[in-house]
């Protein structure tokens, strides 16, 4: 055993941390949040010359990392800082796919994904989906994809979409789903900033022309593909979410130092004290999922889908609690939207809405458990 | 005991009932129902519309024109007006100010104020906490000195719920420093088109304009806009958050609330069938639902109590507690029931903010309300306030 960080890892927490805490303070996150595109160009290229997209792709991807740990390190700094920026749709669900299935052509995109010129973004979550992965019902048929998809996480901001469609069997079926990479110019877009800061659309597809080239991967076998990048962008979200609970806390803490009422600390109220224990008690909790999932991320299917539904749930439950009980210790003060604490408490809360809530994974959990 | 309304009871039931079903424009309880925000006019039209049926001023005593219904007659028409999506009456002017004029004020304040609320001349704000005044209400430190038939206000307030919409303020001021925190407080009426007041908006985390700062330099405030006796404020201060905390439970709301989540569950699909009847977001709706059944009824308890002239001391902190516990739980509910359509948000802070609303209606509002309602276990005394005059009260009981 050993739970010591690598030393090239090390360093790129470090640098990570340290651009972000000079680059990425609250005014500019707040002004990027206001913004129409909901996203610094600046900050995207700045982090792609650091190599923070690079940190997220294998070696043989054009990369230096992309392990379960890579995943970890990096989307704990970009949690702790309240980045928005579309790095996880882009580098873990775009650039997972294309690294896994792309032909030669695809491929060439690798390079340009690390060097911050593409954006990519997946569709595939679909409105009586809920959070199945298996359920689609958008068809394509003589080439034509038709269909509504649903929050397509990164799609306002992306160049390349990956597109999820069944080519054959009922909407629930595992086999017989596709996927296609069609350049955003082909689609129409309906976009909208998000509660927790970055943007999603929702497509509407009517007869959208996809060609053989524009195909992913083989045909109709796409689900253990979207299962294994969901398991990568499960690991991304909960490091996002510790980083930001990280956050929470730490403000947390020191608010009830400085804050006076009573003529004293509200510090020293032993009901406050004994409530920011608990949340550092719990801290500890979602630091340890988080190793759990990024270490087993690599593991056959079955035991990395178990660790990651056991950390999607633990991180959601303990995410509400951090969320809530850091506002609530605060005060008014907490739900001000130019107060750090309002946008990292809305992503930590918002976190549960992606890739599966706490009954979602739970229930998936169950399954495999027993199964 | 009998857990059943009183026939007088059924019919003002009924005839609440009937009044909504006439008297509430639709319009106005579809924006209530969506959660799609209202507009002053609307707050204004609904509090003209109460005025002329004479149920506006609910509690106000008949002398001064209310309809003094008693505690269970103010929760049936709550109940009845929630579900049917009627908006809040805003109380700033009614339910805050008013009763402290009636006990306190002169005969001349309540001539010159009360008609002006009632007919929505004037539209009042709270001016009470202050940035290092919250929970520890009593360290105040807006400033208030007497110079001839004037007071010269200095300070700020904070947290003033739709001051944005307000020409009146009532405000806690300290006219004393030379005695202890409550002994120096008073009680001021300013109007806010006085030079040296500015309101500046805050934007909460849902990306709402709902409270805002009041700022107030070198203001002169005729001494007739006191209220009682100079260095007295505290008293009346107090008084008014009892009144404050009278429909602290929010049962109506709650209720309300419930049935909303209950239709989402129907109309939202998991694993091919409808929430409603997934066993995990089933259980959660169940358990909230016998939440409030208990509330619903300790509310009633202490209601007939108060209705029989018994005042609700520690019985109003728990009820803010339970209340506020369960009515968060069920924006908790929509907010997992929505899935992934929580997460578009629309904020008057984002540009370009005419992006299409995406999803079903029934999503749109519930991440905000979730955010939004953090705010019920802050304001009116935090949670933590109601738990330490509970915990005193009972523990000196012990002694």
């Amino acid at each position: 055993m050993n739970f010591e960080l690598t030393e090239e890892r090390q360093m790129l927490q470090d640098s990570l941390r340290r651009f972000l805490r000079d680059r990425y303070d609250v005014p500019t996150r707040n002004a990027i949040l206001e913004s129409e595109s909901g996203m610094s160009l600046d900050i995207w290229n700045q982090l792609a010359e650091l190599g923070v997209l690079g940190a997220l792709f294998t070696e043989e991807d054009g990369g230096f990392g992309g392990k379960g740990f890579d995943i970890a390190v990096v989307f704990e700094e970009l949690g702790r800082a309240g980045v928005v920026e579309p790095i996880l749709e882009t580098c873990i669900l775009g650039g997972g796919l294309i690294a896994a299935l792309g032909n030669e052509t695809q491929r060439d995109l690798l390079e340009s994904i690390i060097g911050g010129e593409t954006r990519l973004a997946l569709a595939h979550s679909e409105p009586r989906a809920r959070y199945d992965l298996n359920r689609v019902e958008t068809r394509c048929e003589g080439g034509k994809l038709n269909g509504h998809k649903t929050m397509s996480l990164g799609a306002p901001n992306a160049d390349h979409i990956i597109i999820s469609a069944r080519e054959s069997g009922a909407v629930d079926d595992k086999e017989g789903i596709s996927l296609f990479l069609v350049p955003v110019s082909d689609l129409e877009l309906r976009s909208t900033p998000m509660m927790g800061g970055g943007m999603a659309a929702d497509i509407w597809l009517e007869n959208v022309v996809v060609t053989d080239e524009m195909r992913l991967g083989p045909v109709g076998s796409a689900l253990p593909y979207l299962e294994t990048v969901y398991a990568a962008a499960i690991t991304a979200n909960c490091a996002q979410t510790l980083g930001a609970m990280e956050t929470a806390t730490r403000l947390t803490t020191e608010y009830l130092q400085t804050r006076k009422q009573f003529g004293r600390p509200i510090g020293t109220l032993q009901a406050l004290a004994h409530r920011l224990a608990d949340m550092f008690v719990e801290l500890e909790q979602a630091r340890s999922a988080v190793i759990g999932v990024a270490g087993y991320l690599e593991a056959d299917p079955k035991l990395r889908d178990k660790h990651a539904s056991m950390a999607k749930n633990l991180m959601g439950r303990i995410g509400r609690l951090i969320g809530e009980e850091s506002i609530q210790m605060h005060g008014g003060i907490a739900m001000t939207q130019e107060y750090e604490l309002a946008h990292i408490a809305k992503r930590i809360i918002m976190a549960d809405h992606l890739f599966g809530d706490v009954d979602y994974h739970l229930e998936r959990f169950i399954a495999m458990s027993a199964a | 005991m009998d857990l059943s309304y009183t026939d007088e009871e059924r019919a003002f039931q009924a005839e609440v009932r009937t009044f909504l079903a006439e008297k509430l424009p639709k319009a106005m309880s579809e924006k209530v129902r969506l959660g799609s925000g209202l507009t002053k006019e609307d707050l204004e039209e609904w509090h003209s519309i109460l005025d002329a049926r004479g149920w506006l001023a609910q509690n106000w005593p008949s002398e001064f024109g209310g309809a003094e219904w008693d505690a269970v007659q103010r929760h049936i028409f709550e109940e009845e007006a929630s579900l049917a999506n009627a908006p809040r009456i805003v109380p700033f002017g009614l339910a805050m100010l008013a009763p402290v004029l009636q006990k306190f004020g002169s005969k001349e304040q309540c001539d010159r104020w009360l008609p002006r609320i009632l007919d929505g001349s004037d539209w009042w704000c709270q001016g009470y906490s202050e940035p290092g005044a919250g929970s520890d209400l009593a360290s105040l430190k807006t400033r208030a000195v007497r110079e001839g038939d004037h007071y010269i206000v200095n300070g700020q307030k904070t947290w003033t719920t739709l001051g944005q919409y307000a020409n009146m303020i009532f405000c806690l001021v300290r006219t004393n420093t030379e005695v202890k925190n409550q002994e120096g407080i008073s009680f001021l009426l300013i109007d806010m088109d006085t030079p040296g007041i500015e309101v500046r908006p805050i934007i909460l985390l849902d990306g709402t304009h709902e409270v805002n700062e009041v700022w107030f330099t070198d203001v002169k405030v005729p001494v007739e806009n006191l209220v009682g006796e100079e260095d007295k404020g505290w008293t009346y201060a107090k008084y008014l958050l009892t009144h404050e905390r009278a429909n602290i439970a929010g049962v109506g709301s709650s209720n309300a609330g419930l049935e909303a989540v209950k239709r989402m569950a129907k109309a939202e699909m998991s694993g091919g069938k409808p929430l409603s009847e997934n066993p995990h977001f089933a259980a959660r709706v169940a358990q909230v639902e016998i939440d409030l059944m208990a509330m619903s009824l300790s509310n009633l308890r202490i209601i007939s109590k108060a209705a029989k002239g018994g005042a609700p001391g520690l019985e109003a902190s728990m009820l803010k507690i339970s209340g506020t516990v369960i009515r968060q739980e069920i924006n908790d509910l929509a907010r997992r029931a929505a899935g992934m359509y929580a997460l578009p948000f629309a904020s008057e802070a984002v540009e370009g903010s005419n992006q299409p609303e995406l999803g079903p209606e029934h999503s749109r509002p519930v991440a905000e309300q979730y955010f939004n309602n953090r705010k019920i276990s802050i304001f009116g005394g935090s949670n933590e306030v109601q738990r330490e005059i509970i915990a005193k009260t009972t523990l000196g009981r012990m002694q």
